[in-house]
């Protein structure tokens, strides 16, 4: 996006102006609190990525002689009921845990956005055929929804994903929906239509960088609740199946042992809580980036 | 005249209440609208808000459907061409909006913004468009560097400059602006409706200017329609019209300008109250309930537009009969001490040129957040 310099002093003036892209960047490196959650997630995706390599234990390999050692040298996390150590299976459930609620809300965003921009956008039968059957998997509670889906695909990691992306698809397609009917009422899509833009022109430049902001704080905060649910499908057997971990399933197992061996329960949980806090910290800096009206 | 731009009969009607049971609330906006523009005029269109004159302005560009008539442009008829007919018309015919801060995209640069037309025509090559770009910023008086930035960084007229930037991108015929100055500050309209009229001339456009106050098309309009609750009540050359009313309306209309000339007359209120409902217009004539010589035939039968010879006409059963006031012609006058302020100033600008600089366009600060 350069301009055609007409004169030497244009084009001096014109160098001198900051581009789009480190203006976006100059923004979100000057927001601390999106820096550190940008950091927790990138630390939780590379331990994830990194866990072949890592000089750990196998983290199914179980020890008799060492089941629920408290924190020590050994185990610097503990063991578990069963002998593994907490450390590894914490270092390879994140794979299974970050790619539950990063594929799990694609799933819902690529489904769901497309749909409520189109509900919103052309109205009508297709917008109270789309809004009927959204507001009929609302009615069903996520989790029971997740449930029965994950049930009738199939016990495995890819179908919880999938299930877990069907059911956080309605909140998308409603977000989706209101958010595309407010921007149609803007002045600047009318001059889109007046301009002689096709609908895809309008849809991908008018609507969809407009309605970008509030979807992805949905993303952000679903894929906390995504982390949640697939350790909740896990947990009945329905998602990560045993012996492969995930920080869902080891936290529904360290349930009941909370007063033995509470690290069991505290690591998986504190990994959580922490990925979750940088998803939301990333989500809302990169909105308050992308923003060109924010200061 | 050559009509480059027709509307025939035209009409819009919104459905305010759909009820389950019973007949929906219908607002007839537009009733029955005909209009020849001609090719090179400045066609204005003038009434109160809720007139149905942005309304007009949409259905002659068929942003929005007409429920019923014509437009005629260039022998086709725009209520009734195929969607991509249409749409690739629409280079010919282009929009100015009333409200600068919602009109630009803010997510896309200035230079994108008004880019976007020629793109959406297949007109040019990149390397041709930008220069285009630059070139039309610096027509509306901006700076080519001002491609970079974002709605967000210009002030009101500014964006406007940016808006009209943008109409003009696709080479136009036909430029109809829905109150392009109204929310603009008064220093600022002065500088765009000048802009407006150097555009046209060097484009060799036919402008359409909808407006809700005759001041401020006063010096512009070649042609002028004055609209009442979704009609028109009376089209006349703009001199004309501001000399000798035909229609009522008109002459309140032309009264309630202020006249800034030391002695003159104040701006007057020669009618009371806010327009009828437009669910339920009145019976016959629809400005009878306000007007000052209605008589038994206006409540009962409704008046037409109607030739009144020397290019007017009229839609009142009492046009021939009434004398109605005008506006003098008189440029207007200072008082003497107004005058020595505007003399002084007159030298401080002289002896300073840089002062002189427009300063809408002359941007000092990196930023300028609104008006």
């Amino acid at each position: 996006m350069s301009t055609v310099a007409t004169t030497p002093a244009a084009a001096a003036a014109a160098e001198a102006l900051p581009r789009k892209q480190s203006r976006v960047w100059r923004k979100f490196r000057a927001n601390k609190a999106a820096l550190l959650g940008g950091a927790i997630v990138a630390f939780f995706v590379i331990v994830a990525l990194l866990a072949p390599l890592l000089p750990i234990v196998d983290p199914t390999a179980t020890d008799w002689l060492a089941v629920r050692q408290a924190p020590s040298a050994v185990h610097p996390f503990g063991t578990d009921e069963i002998g593994r150590s907490v450390l590894s299976r914490m270092v390879w459930g994140a794979q299974a845990s970050l790619l539950a609620g990063v594929v799990s809300v694609a799933i819902a965003v690529c489904l769901g956005v497309p749909l409520g921009v189109m509900a919103g956008y052309l109205g009508g039968w297709t917008d109270a055929a789309i809004s009927r059957v959204t507001e009929a998997m609302l009615a069903a509670p996520f989790l029971i929804l997740a449930i029965a889906l994950a049930a009738f695909l199939g016990p495995s990691l890819t179908n919880a994903m999938i299930a877990i992306g069907l059911s956080a698809m309605p909140i998308f397609i409603r977000l989706a929906r209101g958010q595309t009917m407010q921007v149609m009422t803007e002045d600047y899509v009318e001059s889109a239509r007046a301009v002689g833009l096709t609908h895809w022109a309008l849809v991908t430049r008018y609507i969809l960088p407009n309605i970008f902001p509030p979807i992805l704080v949905q993303s952000t905060l679903t894929i906390a609740t995504a982390i949640i649910a697939e350790a909740s499908l896990s947990f009945l057997g329905l998602g990560q199946q045993p012996p492969a971990p995930s920080w869902g399933s080891m936290l529904n197992v360290a349930k009941n042992f909370l007063e033995q061996a509470p690290w069991m329960a505290l690591y998986p949980g504190a990994a959580i809580f922490l990925v979750v806090l940088g998803f939301n910290l990333l989500g809302d800096g990169l909105r308050d980036a992308l923003d060109p009206r924010d200061h | 005249m050559t009509a480059i731009l027709s509307a025939r009969d035209l009409r819009r009607e919104f459905v305010t209440k759909r009820p389950l049971f019973g007949a929906p609330t219908v607002v007839r906006a537009v009733d029955g609208v005909s209009l020849d523009i001609a090719a090179g005029e400045t066609f204005a269109i003038v009434g109160e808000s809720g007139c149905g004159k942005s309304t007009l302005a949409r259905l002659l560009l068929r942003l929005i459907d007409p429920t019923g008539g014509e437009v005629w442009y260039d022998g086709e008829d725009l209520a009734h061409l195929p969607a991509d007919r249409m749409r690739a018309l629409r280079r010919d015919l282009q929009f100015i909006f009333q409200d600068p801060f919602s009109s630009l995209n803010p997510q896309m640069s200035v230079g994108a913004l008004i880019e976007e037309p020629m793109r959406a025509h297949g007109i040019g090559t990149p390397a041709e468009r930008r220069a285009r770009v630059a070139d039309l910023l610096s027509r509306v008086g901006l700076r080519p560097e001002h491609a970079d930035r974002y709605p967000h960084e210009f002030s009101g007229g500014q964006r406007q400059r940016i808006g009209i930037a943008r109409a003009l991108a696709s080479g136009p015929k036909v430029l109809i602006g829905d109150e392009p100055v109204s929310a603009l500050d008064v220093s600022i309209q002065a500088q765009v409706v000048n802009l407006l009229e150097d555009l046209k001339d060097e484009f060799g456009l036919t402008l359409v200017i909808i407006a809700h106050d005759l001041a401020v098309i006063r010096h512009m309009a070649t042609r002028v329609a004055v609209m009442y609750l979704g009609e028109v009540v009376e089209l006349a050359p703009a001199a004309d019209l501001y000399a000798a009313p035909k229609h009522p309306y008109t002459e309140t209309l032309l009264a309630a300008i202020p006249v800034a000339a030391w002695g003159a007359r104040p701006a007057r209120t020669l009618v009371e109250g806010d327009p009828p409902n437009p669910i339920a217009p009145p019976p016959g004539c629809r400005f009878h309930p306000r007007c000052p010589y209605a008589t038994d035939i206006c409540r009962t039968e409704r008046p037409v537009l109607t030739d009144a010879g020397e290019g007017r006409s009229v839609a009142c059963h009492r046009a021939a009969e009434l004398s109605l006031a005008g506006l003098d012609g008189a440029e207007p006058g200072r008082s003497p001490a107004a005058a020595a302020r505007f003399a002084l100033y007159a030298r401080a600008m002289a002896g300073d040129p840089d002062k002189t600089n427009d300063p809408e366009t002359g941007q000092t600060q990196p930023r300028q957040t609104g008006d």
